[in-house]
């Protein structure tokens, strides 16, 4: 016998906070176009944080540049369909902001430019 | 950088994307790191058990949710504009993970190993039933390139306009030349519709 209490707590236990208990049992977000690519960045005018969990600060923190959702998920490590919820909370209160387009195939003049950038890499 | 626009608000990039496809072990990661400017990110998607068709989960049985992990890198293109490369999911049974990545894709890099060819015919497949304009691009492992481009044309009965090239995954300059001989076939395309 073990006197640890953490005994049964090793790293095939998963997460020690489930994922859907960061959303609050959430499934779907609110703001439904939210695609990996969709860019989102703090805005000019975000509010009071204090309300807000530890999930929205960090990515508060991280989007004071423009970053991709793919992106906010992978550094905060946890699965899309969390940071989606998580940045819908945020839409709603008016503290970031998102490019607000779907996926779309790119024209002749974006093609160019992203032509003209990879070869410049 | 600074992302304002000329009225003085802050502004956010416009996002595209290019998916890189293709069997497992072909080199889709190194491909996207060999090009990234920053090291390849992995991202994971949840999938409950209601997502799935319960044949495809052979082997993870007992698991309720699993997890579909994607590599993607960034490269900053301009002030305005950030291209995205997504690495798809080894596992064929993540289909629904195409239709998402391939949305609005500029297009596709189908990377082959001719040792199996056969494991590229999926992703060719995909993209050409959705008119998605690809690439082939035969990753040389090792330098070792057993096939002509004709012959890997053939084997995959790809159609004439179909650009096929041979490339080294790992490298930066062959992977780049990939990209752009991708985008050049997109912008065909679209002048050709």
């Amino acid at each position: 016998m073990t006197a640890r209490e953490d005994w049964w707590y090793d790293e095939a236990a998963g997460p020690l906070v489930r994922p859907y208990a960061m959303v609050r049992g959430r499934t779907r977000p609110n703001a439904p176009d939210l695609h990996l690519v969709t860019q989102v960045r703090v805005s000019a005018f975000a509010s009071d944080q204090t309300s807000l969990t530890v999930e929205h600060r960090e990515i508060m923190a991280l989007c004071t540049r423009p970053l991709s959702v793919a992106e906010v998920a992978a550094y905060l490590d946890v699965p899309l369909i969390v940071v989606k919820i998580l940045l819908s909370d945020l839409i709603e209160r008016g503290d970031v902001i998102v490019q607000n387009s779907s996926p779309q195939i790119p024209d002749r003049d974006l093609l160019q430019a992203v032509l003209d950038g990879v070869r410049g890499i | 950088m600074v992302f304002v626009g000329s009225d003085g608000q802050l502004t956010v990039p416009t996002a595209v994307k290019i998916v890189i496809a293709g069997g497992f072990g072909t080199g889709k990661t190194t491909m996207v790191g060999s090009v990234s400017e920053i090291p390849p990110l992995k991202t994971e998607e949840l999938l409950t058990e209601a997502g799935v068709h319960v044949d495809d989960l052979a082997g993870i049985e007992g698991k309720d949710t699993t997890t579909v992990a994607l590599d993607f890198g960034r490269i900053t293109i301009n002030t305005k504009v950030v291209l995205y490369l997504f690495g798809t999911p080894g596992q064929n049974r993540f289909w629904f993970m195409w239709d998402e990545l391939a949305t609005g894709a500029i297009g596709a890099v189908v990377l082959v190993d001719t040792r199996r060819l056969d494991s590229s015919f999926p992703s060719i497949d995909f993209f050409e039933h959705r008119g998605i304009p690809f690439v082939v691009a035969v990753n040389c492992f090792d330098g070792a390139q057993l096939y002509t481009v004709d012959e890997v044309r053939h084997a995959l009965d790809l159609d004439e306009a179909i650009p096929v090239v041979l490339c080294d995954a790992r490298d930066r300059e062959s992977s780049k030349t990939v990209l752009v001989g991708l985008i050049e076939h997109s912008m065909n395309r679209l002048a050709a519709v």
